[in-house]
């Protein structure tokens, strides 16, 4: 047997937690009569593929003493559309269609990292128009990202009010991505060589509302959900990553910052129009779940932050370069990431000089953030797990691909 | 023939009103939420969507009644009537006037808290009886939450108590009527702030309501302990909870808010629309119940309980004895 099929797999909980479908169901087990039979045991509960705070289709093992999870296993794949295998059998171009499939709620980071290991192979030179157009659009597209992920984590905290709030902002952002890209979800807009459109003036005009409230919005959040007390002792102290092992998990993004490890590709390996522009990168200290609360709160408001620079010092010039119809990159290969919203998102790509990819590689940050899941469950109580789902952001889109 | 009907019509006006009651609160959360939310609640059926309700539990009526494999059929079928009945019950004490109350019981107030607390028993069936683990996980945490919480909820009333000298609610509200300095209304809400505080968390909490939804916190257990149960029998645990909500704002409007009465109004006046007087302050209590179910995130179960019992029940005792002292003091004033 070659090396690669020799992996040892340990059923664990996945064993007891699957049904059989041949059989009949037997419910909890009947205790029989007598105070000598009495005993406790753990409980497995299968929390999803369907249930209302996995975002998404992740399926969790939990294996429950009491309240408390001793035992945590996450189970992936159910959202599998092999879209690795699929950018095998595309042409160049195409791949941004299927990279917007994958971190649906960060459709634009996810074709850009596309987009640049294509350039990267065909030496491209994209023009300076397009570059902060990517960055503009990319950081619009964060804070309609981040904006989910807080809504849901209140959600996940019982706070149904923060979702239909969050919804708002990130309505008003949906609609500037629309009037540019003519989609709301699946953009298709960053293409090889530079971007789909200009700003429409009706957009231009969008973001500038946009920008005039969205302070005061973010302010009214952090005091309505970050600022509740009931909030802060749920998440202080739950789920602590430290720097160490969010290294060793491959963490990065908001998570990875969260433990106080400052590493952003913005800044770390700077790509588009990201070196002209002036940004901090927030930080946390202990790596717990409030930790990484902050540092996404953080980073919407270094998100506007960016957009305004984007909308005063927007260049003039064309927003696509010239490249040919089918692309063929040189035989070699390429990795580009960019730092979405969920972390480093990169596309490893290896072309034979044909117009299809010989292998396309896709790196899901939430998979990596998914992986830390198991080891910060086991030992917090049933409800912090919905938290720390939550709290590391991830979507099952990509992860499964 | 008369006996017969007047043991019956209270009973059946009971009914009538937990179902109106329900229909409207529902209703009214709806909108309530959905105003809060930014969006509109219910507004197609009918005008500004007050048929919804009615639809929406008619739709209910007809769905097929499932019984799921596996379960323990006593208790899953019973559980629906064991909540549903002391809800219904509570209403006896309830004095929605000086005369108009369904009996006139002389320890209505620990009536009403016993016969709620029952509701506790029929959910620990529910979750016990539907053999799923999101219902027993949720019946259990409603188990430890009812003990805990029921303990506080009664400590906090004790002090309205022992100033009226009575458990009877219409006694109690009686004794609110009047103002001090002819502005502030006597209400025990002023005079018996820590108490209505503790009274309130308490509810909330006995209430299954957020930030204490333990028993069905829908991003943790599904439905909780309801999971199971389709068809009126989940009508009929859904309607038991609205109706415990308005019980409790009876009983918080009764003992802190002064029932029926009105300060600065002359009783004459009050007396004819005494009932509508008390149902709208149960209203606004409940209105602002809704308004921090809309709002506020969930506490989790061991701060919960640690809320219970390390904080409320302490600090009830403590009240308890300071408003002895001043009422013994005030009577040792008064006597030489």
């Amino acid at each position: 047997m070659s090396e690669l099929h020799d992996t040892t797999y340990e059923p664990g909980l996945l064993a007891e937690g699957t049904f059989d479908p041949g059989e009949k169901p037997a419910g909890i087990k009947r205790i029989p009569r007598g105070v000598e039979h009495l005993a406790t045991e753990h409980l497995v509960v299968n929390v999803g593929p369907q249930h209302p705070s996995t975002h998404g289709v992740l399926r969790l093992l939990l294996e429950l003493d009491g309240e408390t999870v001793v035992n945590a296993e996450v189970v992936v794949g159910y959202l599998h559309r092999g879209i690795e295998k699929l950018g095998e059998h595309r042409r160049y171009h195409q791949l941004g269609t299927l990279m917007d499939r994958g971190d649906y709620m960060s459709g634009i980071h996810a074709e850009l990292a596309a987009a640049m290991a294509v350039e990267q192979m065909m030496e491209t030179e994209v023009p300076a128009k397009a570059q902060w157009l990517r960055v503009l659009m990319s950081e619009i597209n964060r804070i309609a990202s981040h904006m989910v992920w807080f809504g849901t984590f209140g959600l996940d905290c019982g706070a149904m009010g923060q979702f239909l709030y969050a919804m708002r902002d990130r309505e008003a952002l949906v609609d500037v991505l629309e009037a540019v890209t003519g989609q709301r979800m699946m953009f298709n807009y960053v293409r090889p060589g530079g971007v789909l459109a200009d700003l429409t003036p009706e957009a231009d005009s969008a973001i500038r509302t946009f920008l005039r409230t969205i302070d005061g919005y973010l302010d009214e959040h952090d005091a309505l959900l970050g600022g509740n007390e009931i909030l802060q002792i749920r998440v202080k102290g739950i789920g602590t990553l430290d720097r160490e092992t969010a290294v060793a998990f491959g963490l990065t993004g908001a998570n990875l910052r969260g433990s106080g490890l400052g590493y952003d590709v913005r800044r770390d390996r700077p790509y588009a129009a990201y070196p002209e522009l002036e940004f901090d990168v927030p930080v946390g200290t202990t790596g717990d779940a409030w930790d990484r609360y902050t540092v996404r709160m953080g980073e919407m408001r270094q998100a506007v932050r960016m957009i305004r620079q984007c909308i005063d010092g927007m260049p003039e010039g064309d927003v696509m370069a010239k490249v040919p119809k089918v692309l063929r990159p040189p035989a070699g290969e390429s990795y580009a990431c960019v730092e979405s919203s969920r972390g480093e998102l990169g596309v490893h790509l290896v072309s034979d000089g044909s117009d299809m990819p010989y292998r396309f590689r896709y790196r899901p940050p939430s998979l990596y953030s998914l992986q830390a899941l198991e080891e910060i469950l086991p030992g917090r109580m049933f409800a912090d797990a919905m938290m720390l789902i939550g709290s590391i952001d991830i979507v099952l889109g990509e992860i499964d691909r | 023939m008369s006996a017969v009907l007047a043991a019956i019509l209270p009973v059946l006006a009971a009914v009538v009103l937990m179902l109106v009651n329900g229909v409207v609160l529902i209703y009214m959360l709806r909108k309530v939420l959905g105003h809060l939310h930014l969006r509109y609640g219910p507004l197609n059926v009918g005008p500004k969507g007050i048929v919804q309700t009615t639809a929406d539990v008619l739709k209910l009526l007809s769905k097929e009644d499932v019984t799921p494999t596996g379960v323990d059929r006593w208790m899953y079928r019973l559980a629906p009537a064991v909540v549903f009945i002391p809800s219904l019950m509570a209403y006896a004490a309830i004095p929605f006037s000086e005369n108009l109350r369904i009996t006139a019981l002389e320890t209505g107030l620990l009536f009403t808290f016993a016969v709620l607390s029952l509701v506790a028993l029929g959910i620990i069936m529910a979750g016990w009886g539907s053999a799923n683990k999101w219902s027993l996980i949720g019946s259990m945490r409603a188990a430890a939450q009812t003990i805990a919480y029921e303990v506080p909820l009664l400590l906090s009333v004790l002090p309205v108590v022992m100033v009226v000298g009575s458990l009877d609610l219409a006694e109690i509200v009686q004794a609110q009527s009047g103002t001090w300095f002819g502005v502030i209304p006597k209400w025990f809400v002023f005079a018996q702030f820590p108490a209505f505080l503790i009274f309130l968390v308490a509810a909330l909490a006995e209430l299954n309501q957020t930030p204490f939804d333990m028993s069905e916190a829908e991003s943790e257990l599904v439905a909780g302990f309801a999971t199971e149960y389709s068809s009126m029998k989940f009508g009929m645990l859904f309607l038991a909870e609205f109706s415990n909500s308005f019980i409790m704002s009876a009983i918080a409007v009764s003992v802190f808010f002064g029932g029926w009465s009105l300060p600065w109004v002359p009783d004459s006046v009050i007396a004819p629309i005494a009932p509508v007087i008390f149902v709208l302050k149960t209203y606004v209590v409940i209105f602002f119940l809704m308004w921090i179910r809309g709002t506020f995130p969930r506490v989790r179960i061991d701060q919960l309980m640690t809320l219970g019992w390390k904080w409320l029940i302490p600090i009830s005792l403590g009240w308890i004895m300071l408003t002895g002292l001043v009422l013994k003091l005030g009577e040792l004033g008064g006597a030489s």
